[in-house]
């Protein structure tokens, strides 16, 4: 930020320029299925080297078929979500019925260009069914940019995690397993076995993350519905 | 030959300080060195001194080592808790425990723990912080128990119960709390290990074991891992590839040495 | 994706640009709050600082909103007075519509984040850390935490400013997990405990505190009272070195 240099003598010396932003930590995975889509983060907050709290659920469930899961800034991340459910709400008084998960996509990309030259700092993904009923994962940057993908992992363990999911779920450099495209919307693996490696995920960046840890949130989407789990992670 | 030192050629090289200072103004980072974002702590107690540390070294955000020790020797009757910079508490301990162990051999006494102390900060204060290392350097010699602060700058405390690191605050709650003179051996190793836990799961600097020393009269117990409550979770399968899962993409196969027929030597005669 | 540049642009916008408040001037420092069998046990001493002057010795940083919600703070004093006059405001306009309803806990908690929020956003700050304490809307202890940037999060031991540092790894060793044992007592103990030791270690403190306590029956803020100290240890400490 520039602020005019002042005169007054009070105002010298003082501490760095205000800062709107700060980063929470905490990481998200998602895993898009044949037939279910699941979600997961961390519930630690912190700030610098304290903990917040350990438990601060930063990912939602919106709607029967779709959840967004957010991480970077804490109030900027309780903002979008918050736009978001209420736009929801809007669009189901006028048209009647649920937006579908695309839509939440698409609308989700515009909110987030809007603030450009002021960004959210948040990064999203937003994980649920499509309108086939297969699972689908959307990855955001901070202003708007979008992609469909098989499986996406983001925030402060998002380097440790992406190549891991890279090599499991879509079997990249792995001779024998069968290829799963650049273009493929989905991942084959069955449920148990995604569960499975976004779990081990999860230990393994708890192990070398500091932002990641104490509780993981688990949302399983499939066509019964939204299922939420909570398991325990290292508190250290 | 010349036995003297030439004293221009000892000790650190500066010769590239400028060079450096110039490429980083222009926009070249340095690379960065290990920083262990610690809990350490030492205390007094009736019969002698406990120190204490967490075994986390950290790189950022991300975590170096799991299980690195941070409670160094110096002397056989003399420990020091290292934070800071890891290469720099490395070094720093280990050539002050070597002058140590001259001193004694040329004084033929047991070592004081003024001396290291003094030696530590007038090191440190001579390399005017450049050296980042903050230190808890406790030991029992001739004149009693000793417990000493040192920070990266030279200055040093004595107090009876002190910590350092990043979780210092977190492990000094609890010393506030809860210290009292002349406790029991068991009571003093119980509160070490409870402020070092307060490190690990409040600081995010901190983490993993607790590393716990006892220094009495002509005794010492270094107890590595003496508290673990942070064990790995099981993983949920096995991650083992199979045979042929990376490509072989060119063979080659060298001789490298000749094999030649003959009879063996006979090395009987 | 090329990298995203977070700086506003909104202050250079402007022809002459605004300058806001630099930072905070007359402070106040940690506030904490645990929750407890009963409900929620909140604390603060009674020191504004301007700088390092121990400036004004008697501030009430502990606000009753309503019939069940304390306001802590924790910053500058200047913004807490506005916002109490805000929060005084809003209640009164509640109190107009005589509908027989009032703002409850979670009402002004989200109030304070969205205004806080909203100031970060205009670039122009409240400097403060709120603790808010209550009962949510099944009558069950509420703790959030407000700053000035509103980040919020909720927690059943929470300290801000120095209290984060200090205070917090004794609430969360003695509190955690045992929200629903802890009686009146050995709640008012752990919350003198911390305090003594915040008296100790931050130069910033004041061995004159009060307590504030959200139960059904209501709220209740004690007078300003003192801790016993010990300082006998430091007749040993005899120099630095040798």
């Amino acid at each position: 930020m520039h602020v005019r240099p002042s005169t007054h003598p009070t105002s010298q010396a003082k501490e760095a320029a205000f800062s709107p932003y700060e980063d929470h930590g905490g990481t998200n995975l998602a895993i898009a299925g044949p037939d279910y889509c699941l979600l997961a983060s961390d519930t630690r907050q912190s700030n610098g080297y304290n903990i917040n709290t350990r438990f601060a659920p930063k990912t939602f469930k919106l709607s029967n078929k779709s959840v967004l899961a957010t991480a970077g800034c804490q109030p900027d991340c309780a903002m979008v979500t918050t736009r978001v459910k209420q736009s929801m709400l809007t669009y189901k008084h006028n048209h009647n019925k649920e937006m579908s998960t695309s839509a939440i996509a698409q609308m989700l990309s515009i909110m987030l260009y809007q603030r450009r030259f002021f960004p959210y700092y948040d990064f999203n993904i937003l994980g649920g069914l499509d309108e086939d009923g297969k699972g689908c994962v959307y990855s955001y940057d901070a202003v708007g940019s979008y992609e469909r993908v098989p499986c996406s992992a983001f925030g402060s363990a998002s380097a440790l995690i992406q190549p891991f999911l890279d090599n499991q779920v879509r079997n990249k450099n792995q001779l024998g397993k069968p290829k799963v495209t650049e273009f493929e919307p989905v991942t084959p693996l069955p449920l148990a076995e995604a569960l499975r490696i976004c779990k081990d995920s999860f230990t393994s960046a708890t192990e070398r993350d500091i932002y990641t840890g104490d509780y993981l949130q688990i949302f399983i989407i499939t066509r019964e519905g939204v299922e939420e789990q909570i398991h325990e992670l290292k508190k250290d | 030959m010349d036995a003297r030192i030439d004293l221009n050629n000892i000790g650190f090289d500066f010769d590239l300080t400028k060079r450096n200072a110039g490429l980083e103004a222009n926009g070249a980072t340095a690379p960065k060195a290990t920083k262990t974002g610690t809990t350490i702590v030492g205390l007094l107690f009736k019969d002698g001194l406990v120190l204490g540390a967490d075994t986390r070294a950290t790189e950022g955000p991300i975590v170096a080592d799991k299980n690195c020790e941070k409670i160094h020797y110096i002397a056989p009757n003399m420990y020091c808790c290292g934070a800071g910079t890891a290469a720099d508490t490395e070094f720093t301990t280990n050539m002050i425990s070597s002058q140590m162990e001259l001193h004694r051999m040329s004084t033929g006494r047991e070592s004081r723990v003024v001396t290291a102390m003094t030696l530590l900060k007038q090191y440190l204060f001579r390399h005017q912080g450049h050296i980042s290392a903050a230190l808890v350097l406790g030991g029992f010699d001739v004149t009693g128990p000793h417990l000493y602060t040192i920070y990266p700058h030279g200055s040093t405390d004595k107090l009876p119960y002190v910590t350092m690191g990043s979780g210092s605050l977190a492990a000094m709650s609890i010393f506030e709390s809860r210290w009292r003179s002349d406790m029991e051996r068991q009571e003093a190793i119980d509160l070490v290990k409870d402020a070092i836990e307060a490190g690990i799961f409040n600081d995010l600097g901190s983490g993993s074991n607790v590393d716990v020393c006892v220094i009495e009269k002509g005794k010492v117990d270094y107890l590595r891992n003496y508290a673990r409550p942070n064990e790995r979770a099981q993983k949920e399968q096995s991650y083992k590839f199979p045979r042929g899962t990376t490509a072989v993409l060119k063979t080659s196969i060298r001789d490298l040495v000749q094999v030649t027929e003959d009879t063996a030597m006979d090395i009987s005669t | 994706m090329s990298s995203v540049n977070f700086k506003s642009t909104r202050a250079t916008q402007a022809a002459t640009p605004i300058t806001h408040s630099g930072g905070p001037v007359v402070t106040g420092t940690s506030v904490l709050g645990i929750k407890y069998k009963d409900g929620v046990m909140l604390a603060a001493d009674c020191l504004a600082s301007y700088g390092s002057l121990a400036r004004f010795r008697d501030v009430d940083r502990l606000q009753p909103v309503g019939e069940h919600t304390v306001v802590g703070a924790s910053g500058d004093i200047g913004d807490f007075q506005y916002v109490q006059d805000l929060l005084e405001k809003s209640m009164i306009h509640e109190f107009y519509t005589a509908d027989g309803h009032a703002l409850a806990t979670p009402h002004i908690y989200s109030y304070l984040s969205r205004l806080m929020y909203q100031r970060r956003s205009q670039m122009n700050p409240l400097w403060n850390s709120y603790l808010v304490g209550g009962l949510n809307d099944s009558g069950e202890p509420f703790l959030g935490y407000i700053d000035l940037i509103g980040t919020t999060y909720q927690s059943s031991t929470i300290a801000t400013g120095f209290g984060a540092y200090l205070a917090q790894p004794i609430l969360r060793k003695a509190v955690e997990g045992r929200e629903n044992e802890i009686t009146e007592e050995e709640a008012i103990k752990i919350i003198d405990d911390c305090m003594r030791v915040l008296f100790y270690r931050d130069a910033r403190s004041l061995n004159k505190f009060r307590r504030a306590k959200v139960t059904k029956e209501g709220v209740t803020v004690t007078e300003p009272y003192s801790l016993t100290t010990e300082w006998g240890f430091a007749e040993n400490i005899i120099g630095y070195g040798a």
